[in-house]
């Protein structure tokens, strides 16, 4: 059995929990967009919104993720699974290239959302020529959070204080893709005077962040969720 | 295999042997301490006495002689985590005095920042009027302290010595990992801050000769101050470590304490030396 | 060789030493009762067996491995059911066979084998876990076991929170394992049931192992490591 195999039947399990219980069309979905929703509260001007619309998505993204990567580890440690699979000896990279692929599905599905909420919420328009670019920034910054989010969701599940320990692990290491995935898409949406090629930059600093964190995640991962 | 940290003893993982009862002191850190107060006590006579003011920022120019060096060493501290994760980690022995060397550097470091963002703020205040600026510089440095916070988090994590050994070495690792990238983000993002007076890129030294000079002597007054903090703090967590050991004796034979009468012959129940831990061995006869 | 070989075993949860010098031997085809109360450290020994648990101090193989170096290589080679039983709650039983056998490259009739002989192959089948009466979970993480083919099963109280006919059924399943060769280590407080199952019986205590010629089950089957502290 290779470990992209393992890894692909990872993946399904981990999305066929989530087509049997829909947490994330039920809850997770929801939270993001009454997130969305309490930010126009809090940022009372129309023309602020506008501004930082594409900051707002990708908060609201971050948010959601701290709870989809509880989710993701709380069914492995509601039965005792992520010990069976150590148990099982299955490869320790492949439950986590498979748990990030599901995390990735997830998350790119969020995000569509939250840029459709803000198309309609925060008055976003997507210009013709920004659909390119933006699709690249999804893909690429989905790959790092997803990443990322695995990686520190395997060290933290099951320990106590895990619910502030992933925020404090993982916040600052996606720093970068925040700041990188806020620009590209502004640049994408003209957010603000930018262009579309000033993103590009931003798109590569994103993928070279994806393939760091994806390397040294799979790498990582065993001994952190080893005991 | 026992695996009883052979790096433990009254020598202490860096071989110097402290004298008994008298703490983590040896002639070595002894020598280091009073050379680093001595460096201390150069640097504010040049800090805050010789050197002259600065045209521009005139005295709040002294605090730099204390907010560089701090925040070289940092770097410098968590560069010695990084290497010594590493030690741990790939080395065959997996000898735990290589964590905790990155423990200890880690802590320091980041105390290290700490003083190094207080110091700029205050800096800041005088020179920019404000305490804060999300320049480059300022939110590399905000983060490189939150994720060494969370990298003594994950130290404290329960477990054994060589889980937490290898818990820590690989996020001391990633660490090395997330630094860049968080540099070559919040670097293309913003680039506000007063570029490198010091090492300028256009080649001369744009500081005045006993300025550089009172700064140069911050940097060893702190470096000597850092070497003396980790010396000792390695030291400390060896003392913590032996003392978790002698607790897992004492525990393993009350232990089996529990068990009673139960068995004949004799019993070697008590607290084991440190060193190579052989069978505490109990003859059971049959019930 | 020893399916398990166990000396002077120490190993901690936390700062507790769960297992404070435990000394076992198993031969192939040996189905060993582990009796004690609880906190007497059973479940800690089948888990230091299974490869879940670092070696503290002492020495131990598992099928020939070391347990200090090897415990990735022992964990594909045992099958353990813990308190928990590993399954995935929002799954089906079907599912989760199917899961798990894939991890081994399991074919579609080694897993419908596998859920027919733990009568979970029926309706059951596709029944969601979180849904199933604790008996049923049972047999379901047990044939996630056998679908995934262990040599060596190590059993954390299998009757527990079973009723009398699903412990009958346990029973039965666990006297076909044995008879086709499995190795068992099975810790239970069901002296009855588990004794007449087994062919030998220790006890654990504080965190050590004592052998006990004549309790039940325990008989003169390959008489070895009768006495501890070699």
């Amino acid at each position: 059995m290779s470990t992209m195999r393992i890894a692909r039947v990872v993946a399904a399990k981990d999305l066929r929990i989530e087509w049997n219980s829909r947490v994330f069309v039920n809850q997770v979905l929801p939270f993001a967009g009454v997130t969305m929703v309490i930010f126009a509260f809090a940022l009372d001007a129309d023309s602020v919104l506008q501004r930082v619309a594409p900051g707002l998505v990708w908060l609201a993204t971050m948010f959601s993720m701290l709870v989809l990567v509880q989710r993701a580890f709380a069914v492995e440690t509601a039965d005792g699974a992520l010990d069976a699979l150590r148990v099982a000896g299955v490869d320790p990279r492949a439950i986590y290239l498979g748990k990030a692929a599901a995390l990735g599905v997830q998350l790119l599905v969020l995000e569509v959302v939250l840029l459709a909420a803000a198309v309609v919420l925060y008055g976003q328009t997507i210009p013709a020529d920004g659909w390119v670019l933006l699709v690249t920034t999804l893909t690429s910054a989905t790959c790092g959070l997803a990443a990322v989010g695995t990686l520190y969701g395997g060290l933290a599940a099951g320990f106590t204080g895990r619910e502030t320990l992933l925020p404090l692990l993982t916040f600052p290491a996606v720093a970068p893709v925040l700041i990188g995935a806020t620009r590209a898409v502004e640049a994408a949406l003209g957010t603000a005077g930018a262009v579309v090629s000033d993103g590009w930059p931003w798109v590569g600093l994103l993928a070279v962040f994806a393939v760091a964190f994806g390397v040294g995640g799979a790498l990582a991962f065993g001994p952190l969720i080893d005991e | 295999m026992t695996t009883t940290d052979p790096t433990l003893s009254p020598t202490g993982s860096d071989g110097a042997r402290p004298a008994t009862g008298a703490g983590t002191g040896t002639r070595g850190t002894r020598i280091i301490g009073i050379a680093t107060i001595v460096a201390m006590g150069w640097l504010v006579a040049f800090g805050l006495g010789f050197s002259p003011e600065d045209r521009d920022q005139r005295e709040s120019v002294r605090l730099l002689y204390v907010h560089v060096p701090t925040i070289w060493i940092a770097y410098l501290a968590f560069i010695v985590t990084a290497i010594a994760s590493g030690m741990y980690f790939f080395g065959k022995k997996h000898s735990l005095g290589w964590d905790r060397l990155a423990g200890a550097s880690a802590e320091i470091g980041t105390a290290f920042v700490a003083v190094t963002l207080v110091i700029g703020a205050m800096w800041g205040r005088l020179t920019w009027g404000v305490f804060w600026q999300w320049d480059a510089r300022l939110t590399t440095t905000a983060l490189l302290f939150v994720t060494y916070i969370g990298y003594l988090a994950v130290r404290r994590l329960d477990g054994t010595h060589e889980q937490r050994a290898r818990r820590s070495a690989v996020i001391g690792m990633l660490a090395v990992l997330e630094i860049p990238l968080v540099h070559w983000s919040v670097r293309l993002w913003r680039s506000l801050h007063q570029e490198a007076t010091v090492l300028g890129t256009d080649g001369d030294v744009s500081m005045d000769g006993l300025m550089l000079f009172s700064l140069f002597v911050g940097v060893v007054a702190f470096s000597l101050l850092y070497l003396w903090l980790v010396l000792h703090r390695t030291r400390v967590m060896a003392m913590e470590d032996l003392l978790d050991d002698r607790g897992l004796d004492d525990a393993l034979a009350a232990r089996r304490a529990e068990a009673g009468p139960v068995d004949a012959g004799p019993v070697d129940a008590g607290p084991v030396d440190s060193g190579p831990v052989d069978g505490n061995r109990m003859q059971e006869g049959a019930l | 060789m020893s399916v398990v070989d166990l000396d002077d075993a120490v190993a901690v949860l936390g700062r507790f030493p769960a297992l404070a010098g435990a000394t076992l031997r198993v031969e192939e085809g040996e189905i060993v009762l582990l009796r004690g109360p609880n906190g007497a450290g059973k479940t800690t020994l089948l888990r230091l067996c299974a490869g879940l648990l670092p070696l503290v101090r002492g020495t131990g193989t598992v099928l020939g491995l070391d347990l200090a170096t090897h415990r990735e290589s022992i964990r594909r080679t045992v099958g353990f059911l813990g308190h928990q039983n590993g399954l995935y709650l929002d799954l089906t039983v079907a599912e989760n066979v199917r899961f798990w056998g894939s991890t081994v490259g399991a074919s579609d009739a080694e897993m419908h084998a596998a859920m027919s002989r733990l009568d979970v192959a029926g309706r059951v089948a596709d029944v969601a876990v979180s849904k199933l009466s604790a008996g049923q979970k049972r047999r379901a993480a047990l044939a996630c076991l056998i679908a995934r083919r262990a040599q060596l099963w190590l059993l954390d109280e299998p009757h527990a929170g079973l009723d009398a006919s699903a412990r009958d059924e346990l029973d039965d399943t666990l006297r076909q394992a044995a008879a086709s060769g499995a190795t068992m280590l099975v810790a239970s407080h069901e002296l009855d049931r588990a004794g007449s199952l087994a062919t030998r019986t220790v006890d654990v205590v504080a965190g050590r192992v004592l052998e006990v010629p004549g309790a039940p089950g325990s008989g003169n089957q390959a008489g070895t490591g009768a006495e501890e502290g070699r």
